[in-house]
């Protein structure tokens, strides 16, 4: 990393053609002190309400902390928690529940985006006001919307359970979305799609949008059927963006809390309890603070991890 | 859509294309309208309409609409006898007579009112420091050299990958030491150093867009740094500031993991308070649906304004139209 | 004369107790209680309150499923929030352990407030800790037990009587044992009554907080469950899961197969209600606190609502609900909150605590010879608090619920495993949090 130690202050500059003029007029602070001043606030919070508490989190990892205790004698435990965690079949059921979510989530949420997305590429007439329609769900808060579908789902009334059962023809009350143990995983991967399939088809239109004119006109001279431009031009030009969008949809849905709290919390049994259910009775309700810290840790690692890899195979594609 | 539709160029699809892909997704978004659309229709049933079977759909026709479930999300009632309410005076206004008439009192205000000024001063709040931060921090960014700075620039990142319950866990702890637990000043802090990535990363790309000439241009006839920053770039910076601060407005707006570990009432917003309305015994979902109504409101406009800049605002401006 | 001289000192001492109070006037104080019934009838309460002192009060109530989450957290976070606390009875060791509550045995003393007025077992359930202790850290607020509600007037419908009778030799009337109670919900389950589907019971099976173990013990303290060897604390192997205790949750979960509506997979309080407010169930399992409220519904209450105890099969034995108020230790304005206490402790607002809705604690109350006929539940609460049991109170109670609650679901809902690994599973998680604790 280049530091300048200009004793005029001026290093920091831009190194553009003005440069040469500019010591004759400036006064004030210098670009460094500048640069200091405005970075130096956004740094300080940061440090202060993220840096510090995730060394503070690493730290309680190690120890038998509980914060409904606080007077209770701390002791090391070193990687005790770290080992219990990561040797309990229930934690790896959750981490199931949580993979099978995040990956029929993304999934469905590529195919239909995808497919929305190169619907309303064909530019007919009014696609600007039916796509801000459709990005309406995605800008609403979880907690409160999907809160909601509770009362969707309700077998005896719910709206959801009526327009299900009148199509299919089979009465309403005669499945239960939530409370139902082959349902309730597809309940909440549902109320998902619904949310976020608009964000998946944003990102995916940018995409297409991004493929210049001549590309397909070169196919048309070439005679190239839409199926085949489809195939060796849409696709694989789209395919950054898509899985870009998979990154962004994969990370927030890891973390999914809100929305499954409120339809499901987690149930029937433990069916629907994804690893932030999990973390928040561990952390928040049995108060193992130390416990919760160190599975906090295992997240943020796997989180982190899983986005780096895919982050270098998404620099591959874009680099093909 | 067959080859033979578009005997000329993709770009421009034939008059068949469109009608069939532009209803498709009409039909689309319809159907994903319609739970919003649910949640309208629930607000002005009366609790019983609202659990009737079959769903009853079309006002006036087949439920007459009520300001029931608006009454109900600003007050709390308590069933009493027929003595009991006759002995009270007259009731005053629609709402207090629709309560006497279920056979219960108006005993006092609801929290609803309080935990949505909570929402607006604490959205705001931390929506404009945000800004403030991330402005400046992007205008570094953008402009100087900053040593380590892709290493900055991702560890403000990264901050956003953290599950806000691992998160919530030391901040519970500091809080508590410092006295910021269930507090406003809390919550905008936090609130603040979530967005200021977002501010940051979408800023530096809107500060990149302007010509560093202009700045130049105005330092050479006798501005500073600073007077060329604040006349020339935040005037040319002002959509993307604008953009960005309604970003940082609704996620502070719909943010629910935080609010509902760290608070409990004197700074708790309405999202973990709507969805545990409940009337008497069971939910009260008209009341439920009114609070949401009120709530969603302000999105839905600020998601029309918006509409131009979103895809850079949810993808951390990785994607730019 | 007796009589007149106590009223006489009420007053005087409620005189001076404005007087003090006086420097307060225009204060407002919070209480923070679960949002239900009587807490809204503890609001029309309160007002007196606001009118004697000139104190003002606001709220903070918080539904059920929620309630321990937040305030426990409150708590823990050292929150201002509230200055008065009507907690859970099993936080009381928590609270007591971690200074939460301020230990109210010096104020009873000063201001004269007997807790011998109050009745013996809610003090000992709500007060005390450690049990069985003179340490109070709270005033007996609401007493409460887990207990049934009846369709009257189904149960009165000759037709349907003749039926019964004809199946089970027997009168159709409140059910005595579970047996019997089962019998009667498989009798009206899928039955047409004025042409809507009924179903035969409303049981708690809610997952989120503490709903399924609440109801499943119900049936456990019934078959005579005890959480440890009388003998040797925290010995838990062959109580928790004695053949007795696996007999009952199989039965718990056969009623819950054969007898509730459809979807009732995580219902507690609130779903109960609704499911008999609106006609759809015969029976209801819910706390007391809800039953002057039930019989005052326009479409279920009155001649159509009857009330049992819950029923024995081979004890007696009833879930204990209700709490007792408490000052937050961490709150500022502590005399005000020990005002309010000493208000609510007069036996007249107690008995008017009762008219409005709310169980009160008090002897005034309870031992008035006209108390059982006041309400048509009246006498079978002084049956329930009679033999009323309570989940653990202990300080890592949460992490016990925690564990009761999924192992219940996991076995009643979601169809895992059987009653004994249930229950086998759950004496392991138990004694693993006891160990942590350092308590074996």
């Amino acid at each position: 990393m280049t530091s300048h130690t200009d004793p005029a202050g001026l290093g920091s500059a831009p190194p553009s053609r003005n440069t040469a003029s500019a010591p004759r007029v400036q006064t004030g602070l210098s670009d460094r002190a500048i640069a200091w001043l405005f970075i130096g606030p956004t740094m300080a919070l940061l440090l202060a309400i993220n840096l510090f508490p995730l060394l503070w989190t690493i730290f309680l990892s190690f120890t038998n902390y509980r914060a409904n205790r606080p007077n209770a004698p701390l002791r090391n435990v070193g990687f005790d928690h770290y080992v219990a965690i990561l040797n309990d079949p229930d934690i790896w059921l959750r981490m199931q529940a949580t993979a099978h979510f995040v990956f029929w989530t993304i999934l469905l949420q590529t195919v239909i985006g995808f497919a929305l997305a190169y619907l309303v590429d064909r530019k007919f007439r009014g696609h600007g006001f039916w796509t801000t329609l459709i990005l309406v769900p995605m800008m609403l808060s979880p907690a409160v919307v999907g809160n909601f579908w509770t009362f969707l789902y309700q077998p005896q009334i719910g709206l959801f359970n009526y327009v299900v059962g009148f199509l299919g023809g089979i009465p309403p009350g005669s499945f239960q979305m939530l409370g139902d143990v082959t349902l309730s995983p597809w309940a909440i991967i549902i109320v998902d799609t619904w949310m976020w399939t608009p964000y998946v088809m944003l990102i995916c239109l940018a995409g297409l949008r991004s493929i210049p004119d001549y590309i397909y006109e070169a196919a048309e001279v070439d005679r190239a059927s839409n199926i085949r431009q489809f195939v060796s031009i849409t696709l694989p030009m789209c395919l950054p963006f898509i899985m870009l969008a998979v990154l962004f949809r994969g990370i927030e849905n890891f973390k999914m809390f809100d929305m499954v709290n409120l339809l499901t919390a987690g149930g029937p049994g433990s069916t629907t309890e994804l690893a932030s259910i999990t973390l928040k009775r561990a952390a928040f309700e049995a108060w193992r603070t130390g416990y919760s810290s160190a599975f906090a840790i295992i997240l943020f690692v796997a989180v982190f991890g899983l986005a780096n890899i895919y982050v270098k195979t998404l620099n591959k594609v874009k680099a093909r | 859509m067959s080859a033979a539709n578009s005997a000329h160029s993709v770009v421009e699809p034939s008059g068949y294309a469109k009608l069939i892909a532009g209803s498709l997704v009409a039909f689309y978004a319809l159907i994903s309208l319609v739970p919003l659309v649910w949640i309208g229709l629930t607000s002005i049933k009366t609790p019983t309409d609202s659990i009737h079977y079959p769903p009853k759909v079309i006002p006036f026709v087949e439920f007459q609409p009520s300001i029931e479930g608006y009454c109900n999300l600003f007050s709390t009632r308590s069933r009493q006898t027929t003595e009991y309410i006759q002995s009270l005076p007259p009731p005053q206004g629609a709402c207090e007579t629709i309560t006497r008439a279920r056979g219960m009192v108006v005993a006092g205000p609801s929290n609803y009112v309080p935990r949505y000024i909570n929402s607006l001063i604490i959205a705001f709040g931390s929506t404009f420091l945000s800004i403030a931060l991330g402005t400046a921090a992007a205008y570094a960014f953008s402009r100087f050299k900053v040593p380590l700075k892709d290493d900055l620039m991702f560890f403000i990142l990264s901050t956003r990958m953290m599950p806000p319950i691992a998160v919530a866990i030391p901040i519970f702890l500091m809080y508590r030491e410092l006295g910021l637990s269930d507090t406003r000043l809390g919550m905008i802090l936090l609130y603040t150093s979530v967005n200021v990535s977002l501010a940051v990363w979408l800023l530096k790309g809107f500060i990149d867009e302007i010509p560093r000439e202009y700045e130049e241009a105005a330092m050479i006839d006798g501005y500073t740094r600073l007077q060329a920053f604040r006349k020339v770039v935040l005037p040319q910076a002002v959509t993307g500031i604008v953009a960005t601060a309604i970003f940082c407005l609704i996620f502070a707006w719909n943010e629910y993991a935080f609010a509902v570990l760290l608070t409990s009432g004197a700074a708790q917003t309405a999202p973990p308070f709507i969805p545990i309305i409940i009337g008497e015994g069971g939910q009260d979902w008209p009341a439920v649906a009114a609070g949401t109504v009120l709530f969603l409101v302000p999105i839905l406009i600020f998601t029309v304004l918006l509409r131009q800049h979103l895809l850079r605002g949810i993808t951390f401006g990785a994607v730019r139209k | 004369m007796k009589k007149f001289m106590f009223a006489a000192a009420l007053a005087a001492s409620t005189m001076l107790g404005s007087a003090s109070s006086a420097l307060a006037q225009g204060k407002t104080i919070t209480l923070c209680w679960a949002a239900w019934d009587p807490a809204n009838a503890l609001v029309e309460l309160s007002k007196d309150f606001t009118a004697k002192t000139g104190i003002n009060m606001k709220f903070e109530f918080v539904p059920w499923p929620n309630f321990a989450d937040r305030m426990l957290n409150e708590l823990n976070s050292k929150g201002r929030l509230c200055d008065l606390m009507i907690g859970d009875s099993q936080w009381i060791g928590g609270s007591a352990e971690n200074k939460h509550y301020v230990k109210l045995n010096d104020f009873f003393a000063k201001e004269g407030i007997k807790i011998s007025d109050f009745l013996p077992a809610t003090v000992e359930a709500y007060s005390t800790w450690p049990k069985g202790s003179t340490n109070y850290y709270a005033l007996p607020a609401m007493g409460d037990a887990l207990g049934w509600t009846y369709r009257k007037d189904w149960f009165g419908r000759p037709e349907l009587q003749a039926e019964f009778r004809q199946k089970h030799g027997r009168e159709l009337a409140p059910p005595k044992t579970w047996t019997e109670l089962k019998q009667i919900a498989e009798f009206f389950q899928n039955r047409e009554i004025d042409g809507k589907k009924v179903y035969g019971a409303a049981i708690y099976t809610e997952r989120g907080s503490e709903g399924i173990t609440m109801g499943a013990t119900a049936a456990l303290y019934s078959w005579g469950f005890r959480y440890e060897n009388p003998q040797k604390p925290y010995q838990m192997q062959g109580f928790v899961n004695s053949p007795d205790a696996i007999e009952a949750l199989d039965f718990y979960k056969s009623l819950f197969k054969c007898c509730t509506p459809p979807g009732y997979t995580n219902a507690y309080m609130q779903e109960g209600l609704d499911a008999f407010k609106s006609g759809q169930v015969a029976l209801q399992m819910n706390w007391f606190a809800f039953f002057p409220g039930l019989f005052k519904d326009p479409n279920v209450g009155g001649d159509k609502i009857g009330f049992f105890v819950n029923p024995a099969q081979k004890a007696e034995g009833s879930t204990l609900g209700g709490q007792g108020i408490s000052v937050v230790s961490y709150s500022q304005n502590q005399p005000e909150a020990l005002a309010y206490i000493k208000w609510f402790a007069d036996p007249e607002v107690q008995k008017k605590w009762w008219a409005l809705g709310g169980y009160s604690c008090h002897k005034a109350v309870l031992n008035d010879p006209n108390f059982a006929k006041s309400a048509p539940f009246a006498a079978d609460f002084l049956k329930a608090m009679g033999n009323v049991k309570d989940f653990w109170q202990e300080p890592s109670y949460a992490q016990l619920l925690q564990a009761m609650q999924r192992r219940l679901h996991d076995f009643v809902v979601a169809d895992r495993g059987t009653a004994k690994e249930a229950l086998d599973s759950l004496v392991q998680d138990w004694t693993k949090v006891f160990k942590e604790d350092g308590k074996i």
